[in-house]
């Protein structure tokens, strides 16, 4: 049942990368893009990470992608449209892709670390308030330093996008 | 229960998309989006290995992640509009201004 699950959503996922990444149109790269975040918030709630997932919903699906379409539709993208992939010889870029994906796979697959089956237990039920007791308690500073972060991007992306003066 | 390898692979797979819409895309928008595709790849080993060793810091992790993700994209759409204001071009390899 579980397994089923997540080869559903993990193939569709797959499916939907790979058209963002092949698609002529940004616009129907940006929708696939939605499609696949999606089902991988679904994999999140196959993780017993429902938190995560909506999370995941809220601020990829409905914040990122929203703005992406939004500067999508504030510039013209035909022209970008004609010529998908960079001229010239892509042939070392896929060779070091390749490289890559084979590496990463002989490496998971040979070692037996990643075999385990089932989840260790976890401590106690009520898991989001131990994950929120942590996020505030121990992680403290790393969350105050995010919320400068984004405050320092939200300026810096005001001013970026702000037409010039005269 | 799916074992974790099969996550792990799908983080992979992810991974390997997402950096060939980075390295091979002449689309500014689709790159960024590329980009996306990566950091999420990643948010899913995160988890994946925090829910299997019984360690809920996986997704403390993941949320710094994506607020981090949240801070890029505003940066680089903001970026973008300048740049297709300034130059009026989506090509990635026509963004030779700092060429010396």
């Amino acid at each position: 049942m579980d397994q089923g699950f997540f080869l559903l959503f993990a193939t569709v996922s797959v499916i939907t990368a790979l058209i963002v990444v092949l698609a002529r149109n940004p616009v129907h790269s940006a929708l696939a893009l939605m499609a696949c975040f999606l089902n991988i918030s679904a994999i999140f709630v196959l993780l017993e990470a429902p938190l995560l997932a909506v999370i995941q919903i809220f601020v990829y699906v409905g914040a990122i992608m929203v703005l992406f379409l939004f500067v999508i539709m504030m510039i013209d993208v035909r022209e970008a449209a004609l010529q998908r992939f960079l001229p010239g010889g892509n042939l070392p870029a896929l060779a070091l892709l390749v490289l890559l994906g084979v590496e990463m796979l002989v490496l998971v697959l040979w070692s037996n670390r990643f075999s385990v089956t089932e989840p260790v237990a976890m401590r106690g039920g009520d898991e989001i308030r131990q994950l929120s007791t942590a996020l505030f308690s121990d992680y403290l500073l790393p969350f105050e330093a995010a919320s400068v972060i984004l405050l320092a991007a939200l300026v810096g992306a005001i001013v970026l996008a702000r037409k010039e003066q005269g | 229960m799916a074992p974790l390898w099969w996550y792990i692979v799908l983080g992979v797979v992810l991974f390997v998309i997402g950096a060939a819409g980075v390295l091979l895309r002449r689309n500014i928008l689709v790159v960024l989006m590329s980009l996306e595709l990566l950091l999420n790849s990643v948010n899913i080993n995160f988890i994946a290995f925090g829910h299997y060793y019984g360690d809920f810091r996986g997704q403390i992790f993941a949320i710094f992640v994506i607020a981090i993700t949240a801070a890029e994209v505003a940066v680089a759409l903001g970026i973008l509009v300048a740049l297709v204001r300034n130059k009026s071009t989506l090509k990635v390899d026509d963004v030779t201004m700092m060429k010396g």
